[in-house]
Order: structure tokens, then sequence, then C-alpha cells
């Protein structure tokens, strides 16, 4: 990638990260550092993988992206509308009352929604459904869905999984965001998070491990989609909870707190220098 | 009643491909022939509901008509959520289809028996809930489901359902079915308690007692125009349901006249809310807990001669 679009994919990220600390600290609402632990994955999607058009966002072989971790639809708004899906303004409205954008993501609330998720383990499943579809219509499009390490707690994942390499879908791509925290505890506490690639390997997917912060080998990986002809994809992406703001990262803390306004200022500066 | 599903189903797709059936891995001898005749738009998804119904939505999302299988606790309690958020939060048009209503599967025992989801699948919001009172009702709700907007549960019995309607009747999903009229009492049924509805008929005239007799076969949304003009008919009225009736259609009557400030006599019949665990039959387990066509007709001229 040339140096000038490396560095302007940054600053989109940079971007997006500063509107996430804004939306939440104006909304005084939870998961802040779930929200800033995927926002190089959504970035690099949204602006060099997915296939989509935001004048027409429903477009029948547009790429669908479904965000299985509803819980940080705080990254995915930002994203859509820095990316033309609709008017940032609206993310002021972000958890307000008798507003459109809500904590978890409603199908359709906004232009690029695909599905409505908050409750963790559905997102696979629906993927599963529409890359089904898609192979059955041979419609080329990919369908990419982004789950949590600690979703994949969740049994209706395995069950997904199970059938997403029965019926060969390698139109499907599953994405973790390894941020190695779940809600109250150390993932790997709960899960021998080192098992993780070779459980979905067993489940006949094929995975790539990624820093997920770094725009450059994301892109690659994301560029090398299938990995294997026949398989699904499975993409485990190593990152940090609260990446960008070295004051929030990595702190369980964060799963629950939202900057307060006279923190923001310190924390936006914090940002601007790390990133 | 799952034959005449199956058949209907065959019909449908020959002349669509676009209908999709996905099972929870069970069928034998049941679609033996519709699997063989569509191998492209039967999918056995094996021992996983939850993803079934995930799946299911996802390729409504995609534009299939979808209809979903299995036996009635695994399709409806096993993947609640499922069927909450993906199908009915999103509005997806896909069927759930349920066997074994009611006490079907008598000595499969409480794990299989189907008496308390009409109460958890009324309770959500945009879906469509039918109990069909016969085989014929089961062929044209199955057909007009495909005209839906929102998604349906269609709950089935097992087999040996009488046929109670002729192929000739006019039959809307939302529209109670008036078997019969009568000028005293009104028996309003659901689902596989339509024959028992008819038999009790017979034996109340007997006893000099004329009965409308209606299959309301959908449960949600109820025909309130229906509803509203049995009561202005001043009839006592009586529901029928091989199901808990303090979760079932009758409750949902009863909430009805209670919010419309309508005054009815109104007794429900069905089952207290209690696990089946006595081991039985069909026949026998309607017979212990009084809903079998004796101890209904018994109880209703004892209630209207009281």
């Amino acid at each position: 990638m040339l140096e000038e679009n490396y560095i302007e994919l940054l600053n989109i990220s940079r971007e997006i990260r500063e509107k996430i600390l804004i939306m939440h600290a104006k909304s005084n609402e939870s998961h802040l550092g779930s929200s800033l632990s995927i926002v190089d994955i959504l970035t690099v999607l949204y602006f060099q993988i997915l296939n989509i058009n935001p004048i027409d966002p429903y477009e029948e072989n547009r790429d669908r992206f479904i965000l299985s971790k509803g819980h940080a639809a705080s990254a995915l708004y930002a994203v859509l509308a820095k990316r033309g899906f609709f008017e940032e303004k609206l993310l002021d409205t972000f958890a307000e009352d008798g507003g459109r954008i809500s904590v978890h993501p409603e199908r359709f609330s906004v232009p690029g929604v695909e599905a409505s998720t908050g409750s963790l383990g559905h997102g696979l499943s629906i993927g599963v459904g529409i890359a089904l579809t898609a192979k059955k219509d041979k419609k080329t499009f990919k369908t990419y869905v982004l789950m949590s390490d600690g979703e994949c707690e969740e049994g209706s994942i395995w069950e997904a999984a199970i059938l997403a390499s029965r019926f060969k879908l390698d139109n499907l791509v599953g994405i973790i965001d390894k941020n190695k925290w779940q809600a109250y505890e150390r993932t790997d506490k709960i899960q021998n998070l080192s098992l993780l690639k070779s459980k979905w390997e067993s489940f006949g997917w094929s995975c790539r491990e990624v820093n997920g912060h770094n725009l450059q080998e994301l892109i690659q990986v994301f560029r090398g989609i299938p990995f294997e002809v026949g398989k699904p994809s499975l993409i485990i992406a190593d990152t940090i909870k609260g990446k960008g703001v070295p004051e929030i990262e990595d702190k369980m803390e964060w799963h629950y707190k939202s900057p307060k306004i006279d923190e923001l200022e310190k924390f936006i500066k914090s940002l601007r220098k790390s990133v | 009643m799952r034959k005449a599903f199956v058949k209907k189903l065959e019909e449908l797709v020959s002349k669509n491909q676009n209908i999709y059936l996905l099972t929870g891995d069970l069928g034998f001898s049941v679609f033996d022939h519709f699997k063989e005749k569509f191998p492209d738009n039967y999918i056995n998804m094996g021992l996983s509901e939850a993803n079934m119904i995930g799946v299911a939505a996802g390729m409504a999302m995609s534009g299939k008509q979808v209809f979903v299988y299995s036996i009635i606790p695994f399709i409806t309690f096993r993947c609640l959520e499922q069927i909450r958020n993906d199908i009915c939060l999103q509005n997806l048009p896909v069927k759930i289809i349920g066997v074994g209503e009611g006490l079907s599967y008598g000595t499969s025992g409480p794990t299989h028996h189907s008496i308390e989801d009409i109460g958890v699948m009324s309770s959500l919001p945009n879906l469509v809930v039918i109990s069909p009172g016969d085989p014929i009702e089961v062929e044209k709700i199955t057909e007009q489901s495909l005209g839906l907007d929102s998604p349906c549960y269609i709950r089935l019995g097992k087999s040996g359902e009488p046929s109670v309607n002729s192929h000739e009747v006019e039959l809307r999903i939302g529209k109670g079915n008036i078997i019969k009229e009568g000028k005293d009492i009104a028996i309003l049924s659901t689902g596989n308690m339509l024959s028992t509805a008819i038999k009790v008929s017979n034996a109340l005239e007997y006893e000099g007692i004329d009965s409308t007799v209606v299959s309301l076969h959908t449960i949600k949304p109820l025909d309130e125009v229906l509803l509203k003009d049995l009561s202005a008919h001043k009839q006592h009225i009586f529901v029928l349901e091989e199901h808990v009736a303090s979760c079932g259609l009758c409750s949902r009557i009863a909430f009805y006249y209670l919010q419309e400030n309508i005054k009815v006599n109104l007794t429900c019949i069905g089952l207290p809310d209690n696990f089946v665990t006595l081991v039985g039959s069909q026949e026998f387990l309607r017979e212990t807990y009084g809903i079998d066509v004796r101890s209904i007709k018994d109880r209703i001229v004892s209630t209207i001669r009281r």
C-alpha cells in the first residue's frame, strides 16, 4: 500500500476512535473498551475490503458484515458514518432518548446495519444462512461475522461452525476480536484461549492469526480470503481492549465505565499521541 | 396433520423453488419422498436448533421462504432467544413448524409434551401463532403462510387427527372457522381438540343443548370480530385446548374481554399448570385430565345447569 494511503487509513481509525470516545462520554454508556478494540478491523473492512456502496446500501451483491458482538455497536455506527452511510451528526444521538441508534444495533435502524445483535452467539448462524443462500443462488459476495473471544463460549457458535464447514462455505469469514477480556474476567480464565485456533481448525475452518491493530497485516490477511477453497475462513485478531488510549487499554473496568466530560480532552490527547 | 403438511409443502415447492425446508434431524417416513424429490430444497440441519433458527433468519434476509421443522419443545423452548431476536425482532417471515402439539407424544413423557408452547410463543411480538384443527386446515394454512409478511408458528398434531372440514371450506389465517352454529352455547376449540369439540357438541344435542363450534386455529392475532360477535349473543363460551389453560388460548380470550370491558360467561377447559409426569397415551392422559369427550360434555352440562 502507498505510504499516503496508509497514513490516511491511520487517520481514519484515529478519527473513529475519537468519535467513539465522544459518543460514550456524552451518553455515559458502557462497552467503550469493546468498541475501541475493533476499530482497526472495521476500518480495514469498510475502507479497503468490503464491496459496499453507501449510496445503495442494500444492493443485492454487496458484501455483508454482521457485528455479532453487538455490544460494540458504537464502533460500527462511527465507521458507517465515516464511510458515508449516514450523516456523522447522527452519532451525537447515540443512546439518546427517542434516538435511532441504541447501544446494541438494530437491523435497518440506520443504513448499513445488517442484523439486530446484542445477545452473543447469534451472528454466525445468521451469517451461515446468508452465505449458504449465496452459494445456492450462485452469488459471489462474501459474508463477514465479527465475534468476540468470550463469545466463543456460546454453544450456538459451534453449531454454526459445524454447518459452515459441512457446506464448504468459503464465502464466509469469521473474525474473532481476541482482546482477552470478557465482561467480568480474563477470557483465558474462563476458556483456554491457546486452544482457540486448533478448535476452529478441528471444526473444519481455515484459520489465520493476525495483529488486529496492524492495518497492513489486516489488509493482507483479508485479501487472502478464502484461505483454502472449500473451507470457511477464520481470522483470530489479537487486539487490546480499549486500544488507542493508554489510560483505558487492557482494563476490565472500561467494559463498564465511560469517560467523564472533563476526562475526554485528556483521553483524546493521549489517543493522538499513541496512534 | 404432519402428512398433510408435507403433502402440501411438496406441492408448493414444485411450483416455487425458492421454498426451503430445514429440519432438526427427524422425519423418518415423513420426509422420505420430499427429500428425494427436492434434494436442493431440503436440509437436515442436524441437532442444532438454535443454529437452525439463525440460519433460517439469514436465508430469509436473502429472500428465501423458509420452513423450519422439529418436535415442538425443541423448535420453541430450546431456541427461544434465536426465535425472539433473529426472527421476530427482525420480523422475517420464517415459518416455524412444530410437531406433536399437546399430549400427542403422550408416552414419550414431559420432555416431549407441548402444553406451554402457546403461552411462550404468543408472548413474542410479530409472531402469528396458529394451531390448525384438522389436516385440511393444515393444508390451507400452510399455503397461506407463504403470503404472510411476518413470521409464524404453526403447531401440528402428530398423526391420525381426523378431517373435520371439507376441502371446500373457506379458511383464512386470523379468522375463526365456524364449523356449526347453535343457539345455546359456544365451543371454541384450538388445534387437535377440534374433533373432540364436535363430538361434545353432538353429545350435547342429546341433552337438548344446541352449540356453536368454532375452530379458532389462529391464536395470535385473535379473531376479535368473532369474539365480539359471540359475546353479543350472550352465550356461555367454553374454550377447549390440549394445553395449560392459564397460558393458552383461553387466557388470551379472557384478557381480550377484560380489556374491552365485555362481560361474558367463559369457561377454560384445558390442562392444569403441571408437568404431565403420569405415563400414558394421549387418550389415557386426556381422560385423566378431564379433556376427553365425556368429561367435557359433563362439565359443560353441569356448568350451564348450575
